[in-house]
């Protein structure tokens, strides 16, 4: 669905902050900061909860020391048992190293296969992008207009709050599969021709 | 002024110059984004002769079979398994940088961790060649993976060291590169949102997986980097430990001892520093990146190689003195004949590791030296000469002469596929490694953008005040700014 965002470009972290404390004050709706490098306290200034990936990746460990230790069990006493010069069908000792690394392999895997599920990333997805210099020294704020905000008002918010550069942008939200060297149509249901 | 930013004066600057966040992206950026030099394409060409006469060595040896390397019947391994661990060595220094030190909040290890854990991928895929090739029916090779097989179901030894060592190569093999990417895609966000060809934009577009630098996403990725480093740092250990476990678990004199996992592991941080140390000596003065991988930098990994250096040279004397003391004949014999007795057949090997990696590196604690790129290159590769006679000694000379003297007689030399092959690799490792500083940003962009205003030039000449103020102006200034 196409949104209609204003967008703010600061320099300074710190009227980052400021403005970011500001809007949430104020009650418009913050989309989102974009920012080239990593701003830490800004995920909680924005009122961000915590991040749980690191839970899934223990999670996913688990799941690995577990895969690698009834597998190997399940080989070495009910499949297939083999007399490796007497010693025990179930040694555990000899059977830490593999588990360990499945452990750090799932848990690395997974939490990456979920970093990328969360963030929405893989080859061939495209997004909208409201500042091509937010990946480069622009820390970008857009505020989205809702029907009761006024476009105006969000403009002068933001250059008071010392946004530099703001524009307005009619923009989809979320992401689709695309080619970066392709212009975006925006789709819009008025421009669809109703056949009788 | 904030608090947060401040950091001593006495801590040398990371970013030289007068430096922005702009500049940062023009100066890392920029050389990917002109036509290659000739200098590269020589270096290039260089490297694909060299694949292509190892690709050819490797051709000789699937075709006509492991009797194409001089190896012999107690030599079972010869130069194959030197490279292989010689190899995998270096791979270390790469999640070393980036795990350790980012754990140990390491911030100098922001100039250089990008190059350093791609030349850990390059040379993971060098060593795993070699064991791979010398099972000789390299077709079958997919025998050593667990999976519900036809043939019995037949199952791998789970108690054999070697199976764990193909667990440990692969998941470290794996760990790195999914480390390395997820901190590249903010990157190659960079050069896709700056680029100007139709090409550039797919393909960097495709690369990139639709990074847009969002707040929550920034979160989630350092989340990410964060606990891929807790598992990193315990997966580099084991991986060289179980790499020593071939050998330890064995019952060969000169092998069958327990110090070998610390001595490997030190070792691997040890050649693979110093590999770092030849590339980028090289790379930054190519691609002008001295304001960013600084002699401070280099001074730092020189300190690496200094204190590893030492800690291999104890461990070769502890070695020497558990033969000595245990009161083994057999292994009493290794040492003292076919390793430190000067006239054996291999005492050169053995001279030369000790003069290469205990003796030289010394010369490390000048400052002066430790601060000499000229000299840290020279000493580098004389580093990884002395590592690859380390293992050279350790596998060939516990093995040329086994417990049956009358097969003694065989003084192993590589034939020419053998020398080929290693060759090759080098090939490998070197068309990978101009590839990515072509299309790759050798220096993480993002991670030095985080840390400009603490440990920029320019920001630290401003932080001078902060150290001639008194504890009231200073608490006065403090609170005027904080929200």
């Amino acid at each position: 669905m196409i949104k209609k965002f204003v967008v703010g470009s600061f320099h300074e972290e710190s009227d980052v902050f400021s403005a970011v404390k500001n809007v949430r004050r104020s009650g418009y709706k913050l989309h989102d900061v974009y920012t080239p490098y990593p701003i830490h306290g800004l995920d909680k200034a924005m009122g961000l909860r915590e991040t749980s990936l690191h839970t899934m990746g223990f999670i996913y460990g688990i799941l690995g020391t577990t895969i690698a230790l009834t597998g190997m069990g399940w080989i070495f006493t009910t499949d297939w048992p083999l007399d490796i010069g007497g010693k025990p069908h179930f040694p555990l000792p000899a059977f830490i190293p593999i588990t360990f690394e499945l452990t750090v392999l799932m848990s690395g895997v997974g939490m990456v296969w979920t970093f990328c599920w969360l963030c929405k990333m893989m080859p061939g997805v495209k997004k909208h992008h409201f500042n091509l210099r937010s990946t480069d020294d622009m820390l970008t704020m857009v505020i989205e207009c809702t029907a009761n905000s006024n476009e105006a008002e969000i403009s002068n918010f933001l250059k008071e709050n010392g946004a530099i550069d703001i524009n307005t942008q009619d923009a989809e939200e979320g992401w689709w599969f695309g080619r970066y060297d392709k212009e975006q149509k925006l789709y819009r249901s008025e421009d669809l021709e109703v056949v009788e | 002024m904030s608090l947060l930013k401040y950091e001593s004066q006495l801590r040398e600057p990371l970013i030289d110059g007068d430096k922005d966040y702009h500049q940062i992206t023009e100066d890392i950026i920029g050389p990917l984004e002109t036509k290659p030099t000739r200098l590269w394409w020589i270096g290039l060409s260089i490297a694909l002769l060299l694949l292509a006469f190892g690709v050819y060595s490797v051709y000789r040896e699937v075709a006509y079979g492991i009797t194409e390397w001089n190896i012999t019947r107690t030599v079972g391994w010869g130069w194959d398994i030197t490279n292989f661990v010689w190899w995998i060595g270096i791979g270390h220094a790469g999640t070393l940088i980036s795990a350790i030190l980012l754990l140990f909040g390491q911030k100098w290890r922001t100039g250089v961790n990008r190059a350093a854990e791609a030349m850990t991928i390059f040379a993971v895929m060098c060593a795993g060649m070699f064991p791979i090739f010398h099972m000789g029916r390299v077709w079958d090779g997919f025998f050593i993976l667990p999976y519900p097989n036809s043939r019995g179901p037949v199952w791998p030894n789970f108690n054999s060291a070697l199976l764990w060592d193909v667990f440990a190569v692969s998941t470290y093999f794996t760990i790195s590169l999914l480390f390395w990417y997820t901190g590249l895609i903010p990157d190659l966000a960079t050069i896709r949102d700056r680029a100007k060809t139709k090409f550039r934009k797919m393909f960097y577009g495709l690369a990139s997986f639709g990074w847009t630098g969002s707040t929550k996403h920034w979160q989630r990725q350092e989340s990410l980097a964060l606990v891929l480093a807790g598992l990193a740092t315990p997966l580099v250990l084991s991986v060289h430990t179980i790499v020593s476990f071939d050998f330890a678990t064995s019952v060969i004199p000169g092998w069958h001892t327990t110090i070998f996992p610390p001595y490997f592991v030190a070792g691997a941080i040890f050649s693979g520093f110093a590999m770092v140390q030849s590339l980028l000596i090289i790379t930054r003065k190519v691609l002008h990146l001295e304001d960013y991988i600084t002699i401070g930098h280099i001074e730092a990994m020189n300190k690496v190689i200094v204190l590893t250096g030492s800690i291999v040279g104890c461990a070769y004397l502890s070695e020497l003195f558990v033969a000595w003391y245990s009161q083994n004949t057999y292994e009493w014999w290794a040492f003292r004949q076919n390793r430190v007795n000067i006239f054996s057949p291999y005492g050169w090997a053995y001279y030369g590791m000790i003069f290469c990696n205990v003796v030289s590196p010394q010369l490390f604690w000048s400052r002066k030296l430790r601060r000499n790129p000229m000299f840290t290159f020279f000493m580098a590769v004389l580093v990884n000469v002395g590592m690859w006679f380390e293992r050279f000694v350790i596998f060939v000379t516990s093995t040329y002469r086994d417990f049956l003297p009358s097969s003694w007689t065989t003084y192993y030399s590589p034939s020419i596929w053998e020398i080929g092959f290693y060759l090759g690799t080098f090939g490998l490792f070197f068309t990978c490694y101009f590839i990515f500083a072509k299309f790759f940003p050798v220096i993480a962009v993002a991670e030095i953008k985080a840390i400009l205003k603490t440990s920029g030039e320019n920001y630290k000449e401003k932080m001078s005040t902060i150290e001639e103020m008194d504890s009231t102006e200073f608490y006065k200034e403090e609170m005027e700014h904080a929200h």
